[in-house]
């Protein structure tokens, strides 16, 4: 069935997600809020990283480990206590596992307005019909 | 939960925030990751007035509307969702999308005329003036 995969996906990403929020360094990291979405073509993540310039953005692919990092540039820093405050500023990273069927070498990042767009290609699955014989 | 009746005075800016963050906030729960007003804002004060600061990320300049009225903001406008999205199937949803509405207290008079909104990377800035009139006054006290 085509959903297996994808539920597998979404339950290795949770774990992936555990692993990253643990930083050695005192750095402040948030995990950007992420839509994941896929059409017969691509899977398409979309994660919010307001703050972030295209030159801040960083994304690695690593034994099917993809991680995302966004440095916020320094106009977008606080320097002063804010008088009210419902934001804390802080760089951004997440990782995702993915699976076998993405096209590594395909796959394209853009950056627009804090929100970083990555575009997976599917490879598609060489097609092998079995017939079944009766008698 | 709310009662809508007036229980003394109250500014109604400040208790229609109120409402709308308690909605958001119940709204919010149900992901634990959104923050509790869409979008969050910073407040940076100083002499002059003040700079409101809100992560917006993925919005067009043109869907937004700012307006000044006494010493309210409000920020309104709409985040689209992202138009493959209708042929897309949905493997995780975390960001919000649809209309939202903020209005801010400032605390003091805005001089409407000098109000600056910037959207950069995903940030709304927008810079205040304190009007003329609402500036303090020094008194020379004569002998």
């Amino acid at each position: 069935m085509a959903d297996t995969k994808s539920t597998d996906l979404q339950k290795r990403q949770d774990a992936q997600v555990q692993q990253a929020v643990e930083p050695a360094s005192n750095e402040r990291l948030f995990i950007a809020p992420t839509d994941i979405r896929e059409t017969n073509e691509n899977i398409i993540l979309m994660a919010d990283m307001p703050g972030v310039r295209p030159d801040g953005v960083a994304v690695t692919l690593e034994n099917n480990v993809l991680t995302v990092r966004g440095t916020v540039a320094d106009e977008h820093r606080s320097t002063e206590a804010p008088a009210y405050e419902e934001y804390e500023s802080g760089n951004y990273q997440r990782s995702f596992t993915l699976s076998d069927e993405i096209d590594r070498d395909g796959i394209e990042a853009r950056m627009n307005n804090g929100v970083l767009t990555l575009t997976l290609p599917k490879t598609m699955p060489s097609q092998k019909k079995i017939e079944v014989k009766t008698g | 939960m709310y009662s809508f009746g007036w229980q003394g005075y109250q500014n109604p800016w400040r208790r229609m925030r109120e409402m709308e963050q308690e909605m958001s906030r119940l709204l919010g729960d149900y992901s634990g990751t959104r923050p509790a007003s869409f979008p969050p804002v910073n407040i940076y004060a100083d002499n002059d007035g003040a700079t409101v600061a809100a992560e917006l990320s993925g919005v067009d300049p043109q869907d937004l509307d700012i307006s000044v009225h006494g010493h309210t903001l409000a920020v309104r406008g709409e985040r689209k969702t992202p138009e493959d999205s209708e042929n897309a199937r949905w493997l995780r949803q975390e960001r919000v999308f649809g209309q939202f509405s903020r209005n801010i207290d400032l605390a003091f008079d805005v001089d409407p005329e000098s109000v600056e909104a910037m959207y950069r990377d995903g940030v709304l800035k927008i810079r205040l003036r304190r009007a003329e009139s609402d500036k303090p006054k020094q008194i020379a006290v004569s002998s």
